[in-house]
């Protein structure tokens, strides 16, 4: 078929009760708590360029996966925790280092082209790494991310205070004694293991629209890190949700319409307050 | 130093040969002195003369090089829980989505791990730290929403809420207008006066917080000096401490020092160093050895006559 056809699918509503679709939704409403709550630390870390950076030096590892044979998941997860942990180390003022970053960025997208050129499966995996593909998720990803938000939700349940005060204002909170290293080591690795998750649904270029965006569209709306977190979440499901609901109907990729409804939101919230503050 | 022991134990801050790294530099040393309780202290000296650093080891959060530092009857980070610290830039960079109470409440539950309900007696100690800075009416804005000024009393309420005994600001004035930096410094001063709590205050600028306070640490070549309040205000000492000619000036509010204007004679000419590198000089004199036993006004007296 050469022409593009931009016509509306009648059976929209069967294709999205097949099994596959399915395990999109449940995937989708994994990701959106993941990305929701852990969206606004990492506005109020001044840590957003940091957290997209991970999702690429996750790439070579994904791909290097596919050339050893082994889980995308898991080769993205260990490079994204290497770096993550790395990046940790170095103190939350290393997340702000956007030279550094970019530069890290830029090799680690350049291995992942590499690796993936070595062998014929990876380099087909290749688009699907870096734009996503919801579609093909798997049950078994389906209850690795249910665990990862059990275990994020339980971690964060403990650590909530410390890790908003030492987010918020680093130099009070070190000095009423919250361990600031421990708490940007916790909060790195937890952004590690939300990209992994979150990477399958829309990739790691455009991870920026699904896990910053929508907590930064909350804070327009709302004004306390709870009801921006519970916002973000909800925006990250409608974004997904409605991502696939708009893919069933129209031919166009589930990435592409997650990342634009998730946008769209942004835009309005961002031209109402304009307007409104004037 | 002091000469009798009672007035030792009264002392909020109290240095012992103290002295302060960074790498191989070493920032000042020579530290003696001692803040009494209940005063208002200014930290002056030039950009990077060590007054953050001061503060900083103060709480604890940098490791002395040398001599010993005790804070509140302890060594230097123990009693940080009777401390309110006012960081320095806290009005700058503020991304995260937080209304004034709640900034407030972080210094109250922010270290606590596990899951906290806040009580309404915390939310109560929270409005009377509102209150007493004067943003009580502002405690659901969010800090994005208030001024410079207003984010500053939210910081310094934030400091309040757990009843500290010593209550640190690294430059609280600066980048305030006038309206502003006088509501801070009344705040400071109902503080000091009515709850008698210990202030020690980073400055740039005196003049501002002159009625206010007690005593100055300058930092000095490399020294940290106290002083009471009517020997800092020598312009000779003044103007060697920030580097340019300074003069003070008798006002009916009291004294007040200035830098004179551009239409000064040429033949002026300033005794001006940067701080490390007259602590260079004293290190190769052997200065060091004989300071700790010396009082501050007498150094400035021989520094001067050199």
């Amino acid at each position: 078929m050469s022409d593009i056809d931009f016509s509306f699918d009648p059976n929209w509503l069967e294709t999205l009760s097949v099994p596959f679709m399915t395990n999109a939704f449940i995937a989708g409403l994994c990701i959106a708590i993941a990305a929701g709550v852990m969206g606004y630390f990492t506005i109020a870390r001044h840590s957003t360029f940091a957290a997209h950076a991970l999702a690429h030096i996750g790439l070579p590892g994904a791909t290097g996966a596919v050339l050893l044979g082994l889980p995308v998941s898991l080769g993205l997860g260990v490079f994204a925790l290497g770096g993550a942990l790395v990046i940790g180390a170095l103190g939350k003022r290393a997340t702000q280092r956007e030279i550094a970053t970019g530069t890290v960025l830029a090799f680690a997208t350049g291995l992942g082209l590499f690796f993936a050129r070595l062998s014929s499966s990876a380099s087909q995996q290749m688009q699907s790494i870096l734009f996503g593909s919801i579609l093909t998720i798997t049950d078994g990803q389906i209850v690795g991310f249910a665990v990862f938000d059990v275990v994020l939700l339980a971690v964060l349940t403990l650590i909530y205070r410390p890790l908003l005060f030492s987010s918020v204002d680093e130099q009070v909170a070190q000095a009423k004694g919250v361990p600031i290293g421990l708490m940007n080591l916790a909060f790195m690795a937890i952004m590690a293991g939300v990209i992994t998750i979150a990477v399958p649904a829309v990739g790691t270029l455009l991870i920026f629209a699904l896990v910053i965006t929508p907590a930064a569209t909350a804070n327009i709306i709302t004004a306390s890190p709870f009801k921006a977190m519970v916002t973000a979440t909800l925006l990250c499901l409608v974004a997904i949700w409605g991502g696939l609901v708009i893919a069933a109907m129209f031919p166009a990729p589930p990435s592409f319409i997650i990342v634009t409804l998730s946008t769209l939101f942004w835009a309005v919230a961002k031209g109402v307050s304009a307007v409104r503050s004037r | 130093m002091r000469d009798n022991g009672q007035q030792e134990q009264q002392d909020c801050i109290v240095f012992r040969d103290a002295s302060i790294k960074r790498g191989d530099h070493i920032i000042w040393r020579n530290g003696n002195l001692a803040i009494p309780s209940g005063s208002v202290t200014a930290i002056v000296g030039t950009n990077g003369a060590g007054k953050t650093t001061m503060m900083k080891a103060e709480l604890g959060l940098l490791p002395l090089a040398s001599g010993s530092l005790t804070v509140l009857g302890q060594p230097a980070g123990t009693m940080n829980h009777q401390i309110g610290y006012v960081p320095q830039s806290y009005t700058s960079d503020i991304d995260a989505n937080l209304t004034a109470e709640q900034s407030v409440l972080l210094g109250l539950i922010g270290a606590r791990f596990g899951f906290h309900r806040i009580s309404k007696a915390q939310r109560a100690k929270a409005h009377e730290a509102m209150a007493f800075t004067g943003i009580e009416d502002k405690s659901h804005y969010r800090l994005s929403q208030l001024s410079g000024g207003l984010r500053q009393r939210v910081a310094i309420a934030q400091a309040l809420v757990s009843d500290p005994k010593l209550l640190m600001l690294d430059e609280p004035l600066a980048n305030l207008d006038l309206a502003s930096q006088r509501a801070i410094v009344h705040v400071l001063a109902r503080l000091n006066k009515e709850l008698g709590m210990t202030i020690q205050v980073v400055a740039h600028d005196l003049n501002m917080l002159l009625p206010i306070l007690t005593g100055a640490i300058y930092l000095l070549d490399g020294h940290p000096h106290y002083a009471a309040m009517n020997k800092v205000l020598d312009s000779k000492l003044l103007t060697h401490l920030y580097g340019t000619t300074v003069q003070v000036v008798t006002t009916p509010q009291g004294d007040m020092f200035v830098t004179p204007t551009p239409d000064e004679a040429d033949d002026v000419v300033q005794d001006t160093h940067a701080p490390q590198e007259v602590a260079r000089f004293h290190q190769h004199a052997g200065h060091h050895a004989d300071a700790a036993s010396q009082q501050a006004a007498q150094q400035t007296t021989e520094r001067n006559a050199r």
